[in-house]
């Protein structure tokens, strides 16, 4: 049994030690907006925040992580699905199939928090999620109109 | 009522009580509020549900067959939304919905007619439906955004005031579609209908659902292709936390049901199994290889263009130019692995599933359940990705064949990622033997364009060969045609096919046989245009005379770019075109290749004529998407092969682009209108070629291989 503190609500969640948060999250707590792409935190698909800081849970099992630990995912980035980089997403049109998209927003939120105005070299940086339908151009757009406010 | 139902029922009211979570399907929809027709059904509160046959899986369908549909129906944009039809309805009304395919870059072109019908019936019995309401003639009355109005009297109705009334009026005998000129949504960027849902984790895909009561599923194949289980000790596993059943699945699986995902996935990695591989368990890349240089040469090949005779042009030409190309296997990698929920009782099946094509999904059920078609059904949801892989169902056969061994219980089947790589249905593997022969001017005698490699119908459809021969080969190389019209005319061509087929299932992958033959024309002729010091597009504008569509786009990349004024410092050009799936595309590329080798594409133009551009901002997302996919191929894509079975296994040995490497796409669209051309793929065709030509300009090495990962770019 491990307590997990996930989008700002404490849950306890019955599964093995090894258990990656990615599936505790899916299957367990009930969250199915981070997704399973590869399973060996080669992909982002499973992109959320703990502590504020982007993390790919399919490599990371819970017993690595204390009940005091933030965990955010996509369905707690806002309450009402408005944070800057959402409004932007929406704006541009960014999602094609949309399954790795709930990475890709988390992983631009947190470069957002640490960096507010990323330059395009500190956006190849941080954002090595992979997209198969091949929307990085409208991702690096969306994170720069959510850097300059513009967004919706 | 029988029993069955009652249980179905029984799932659809408890998923969406105990999950807050249900799927939409028209029929129960159609329980709520009558159809105006197949269509179209109309909220009273003039909510438009449009139903769709064609699967959304990214590249923009649902919107653009919504623009289509309200065209012609006149109702609010602002009050449409969609929702899949299954199978199961369209074949209990003859195919109302037409072809469910959801591939060849088809979803628009080879549905724009019938759904615009569709809306345009709708809208004349809607208006129908006032005008009796008022006992006046429809033909005064007037519809627009969802409202009628009686011209003389100003009198106004609602759509969906009188849905209910049209629902039950006959349909029109006759429809007159609008003119092109008419038209006000067609043709717009309007957004997407459904990005809201893919930025807050809400959209639910395959892998999401949920239903009460269900186990997961992971399987494993047999690695070699054709081999089979030969032994299992499932009580290894069977006392592992959540594991509920360890199964055989057919001949050459198996699989662990457990509570979760991850208790299935652990204890199917600790399930001792012995694999049979067979005779297949000895081929190796280099097996192939030498299987394919064979047919470079080979006496005997399948025709698929031909003018003049090349043979003895060549053979009698005062210079000869030869170069071999080859194109390796690739996976399509949908960044969703594939998988199916399944409940199965011995009187229905019932399947949710992502899917490109809901008519083959249900066939693949009915025979895995070993029951009659009309009592299966498959229920979709948005694909994360597909690319051709979701057009073939042997993972929902294996899901099928799971749940079958556990009668009424709702079964999630899931792949993992590494599962999903090596059991793939992969690119095509294919070579390429060009001869060209030259007069003394240095002008292009005759053309040989000798193929050699797998074909895809032989192991898809083996019915559609014609006397052995695939048709599909020559995509793009085809004297004429809507789907791979060659844009070029030689005085004598030959392009044959030398099949060798593999132990390795190929398959669709978007772009599909363009892929290659795009590269291996489009690269030897600039090959000849630097041998013959001819620059390349000038080289390519001799030969397209008769070609005028394959010309405009070529021609206006060039200008785009500005290929008769030098590049920035550094950089190099390079240029490609062709025509498929019914649109003409070119690309000019600048590159630069650094003193380490290290290439950067900076920039790309793309020209796309595809007659009709029914939404430019969702072209331009589907163009940068093919070179984003076109270039993952030619950077890092091939599958090998070792013991009979694939070595990569993840994204970590197959690669894949990222945004680091991501060019700048500048895309013109430029429908020339009167034919209807596709979308989702052509771009791709032009993606490697464009590059591969540039990175020749830039270093003076011609790549005739993919992929560039592992060769040496420095000049």
């Amino acid at each position: 049994m491990a307590r997990l503190n996930v989008n700002g609500r404490v849950v306890e969640v019955n599964a093995s030690a090894d258990t990656p948060l990615l599936w505790a999250l899916r299957d367990h707590v009930g969250l199915t907006g981070t997704k399973y792409g590869c399973g060996v935190a080669a992909c982002g698909a499973c992109t959320v925040h703990v502590d504020g800081v982007a993390m790919r849970a399919c490599a990371m099992p819970i017993s690595a992580i204390t009940p005091e630990q933030r965990i955010v995912t996509i369905e707690g980035l806002s309450p009402d699905g408005n944070h800057p980089v959402q409004r932007a997403w929406r704006a541009l049109d960014v999602p094609q199939c949309g399954y790795c998209q709930s990475g890709m927003i988390m992983a631009a939120a947190a470069l957002l928090a640490e960096k507010p105005r990323p330059t395009d070299a500190e956006i190849d940086e941080a954002m090595s999620n992979i997209c198969r339908c091949g929307t990085y151009n409208r991702v690096r757009a969306g994170i720069h109109q959510a850097a300059r406010g513009t967004a919706g | 009522m029988s029993i069955t139902m009652k249980r179905r029922n029984a799932f659809k009211a408890a998923g969406a009580v105990l999950l807050g979570f249900h799927i939409p399907t028209a029929d129960a929809q159609a329980q709520a509020v009558p159809e105006v027709n197949a269509w179209v059904v109309i909220h009273p509160d003039d909510r438009v549900v449009m139903r769709m046959a064609r699967s959304e899986m990214g590249q923009g369908t649902r919107t653009g067959l919504a623009q289509m549909l309200a065209e012609e129906l006149h109702c609010d944009w602002a009050r449409i939304t969609t929702e899949y039809v299954t199978p199961g309805q369209s074949l209990a009304r003859n195919r109302a919905w037409g072809n469910f395919l959801t591939a060849g870059s088809q979803g628009i072109r080879q549905s724009q007619d019938i759904v615009r019908r569709g809306g345009a019936a709708a809208r004349v019995m809607l208006v129908q439906a006032a005008a009796t309401q008022w006992g006046v003639d429809a033909a005064q009355c007037t519809a627009r955004n969802s409202v009628i109005t009686h011209t003389p009297s100003g009198r106004t109705l609602r759509y969906g005031q009188v849905a209910e009334a049209a629902s039950r009026l006959t349909p029109p005998a006759n429809i007159t579609l609008k003119e092109p000129r008419e038209w006000t949504v067609i043709g717009q960027s309007v957004p997407r209908l459904d990005t809201a849902a893919k930025t807050n984790g809400s959209l639910v895909f395959g892998s999401d659902l949920k239903m009460p009561g269900m186990l997961v599923a992971v399987p494993k194949r047999c690695p070699v292709f054709g081999g089979r289980v030969a032994s299992f000790d499932a009580a290894a596993v069977r006392g592992m936390p959540g594991v509920r059943h360890v199964l055989q699945v057919g001949e050459s699986a198996v699989a662990v049901v457990a509570d979760t995902f991850w208790q299935a996935k652990t204890a199917l990695d600790a399930l001792p199994v012995r694999w049979d591989g067979g005779e297949n368990a000895r081929v190796q890349q280099a097996t192939i290889e030498a299987q394919l240089n064979e047919g470079l040469t080979a006496t005997e090949a399948f025709v698929g263009n031909s003018n003049g005779d090349a043979r003895a042009a060549i053979a009698g030409a005062a210079r000869r130019i030869e170069a071999t190309y080859s194109y390796p296997f690739q996976n399509h990698a949908p960044m969703e692995p594939m998988n199916a929920t399944v409940v199965w009782t011995a009187a229905r099946c019932d399947v949710w599933c992502p899917t490109q094509n809901g008519e083959a999904a249900l066939v693949t059920t009915a025979q895995a359940a070993g029951l009659p078609q009309n009592q299966c059904d498959v229920h979709r949801v948005d694909l994360g990705g597909g690319f051709g892989r979701r057009t073939t169902h042997d993972w929902l056969a294996d899901a099928v064949l799971i749940a079958r061994q556990i009668p009424g219980v709702p079964i999630k089947t899931m792949w993992t990622r590494e599962e999903d790589m090596v059991q793939g249905r992969y690119h095509p593997i294919t070579k390429a033997r060009m001869t060209a022969g030259l007069d003394a001017q240095g002008e292009i005698t005759g053309l040989h364009m000798r193929i050699s490699g797998q074909s895809i119908l032989s192991f898809v459809f083996p019915t559609a060969l014609q006397n052995g021969r695939d048709p599909v080969q020559f995509q793009g190389l085809n004297a004429g045609g809507t789907e791979g019209a060659i844009g070029y005319s030689f005085p004598n061509l030959l392009i044959d096919h030398a099949m060798r087929n593999t132990h390795v299932p190929p398959h669709f992958w978007r772009g599909v046989n363009h892929n290659q033959n795009a590269i291996y024309l489009e690269c030897f002729l600039d090959e000849i245009a630097h041998a013959t010091n001819q620059d390349p597009l000038a080289l390519r504008r001799k030969l397209m005379a008769n070609h005028p569509r394959h010309l405009a786009v070529l021609n206006a990349v060039a200008d785009r770019i500005g290929w008769t004024t030098p590049p920035p410092a550094g950089r190099h050009r390079g240029i490609a075109q062709q025509m498929g799936f019914g649109s003409y595309v070119a690309a000019a590329t600048e590159v630069s290749v650094d003193a380490s080798g290290r290439l950067k594409v900076h920039r790309i133009v793309a020209a796309t004529d595809c007659g009709v551009a029914v939404n430019p901002r969702q072209i331009e997302m589907q163009v940068e998407g093919s070179f984003s996919y076109g270039l993952s191929a030619l950077l890092y894509g091939a599958c090998t092969v070792k013991d009979g079975a694939i070595e990569q296994t993840n994204f970590d040995s197959y690669n894949v682009l990222r945004i680091d490497e991501m060019p700048q796409v500048e895309t013109i669209v430029m429908p020339s209108g009167g034919f209807w051309g596709g979308v989702g793929e052509p771009t791709i065709m032009v993606a490697a070629p464009a590059v591969l030509n540039a990175i020749f300009a830039a270093t003076g090495k011609r790549i005739r291989d993919v992929p560039l990962q592992g060769q040496d770019l420095r000049r």
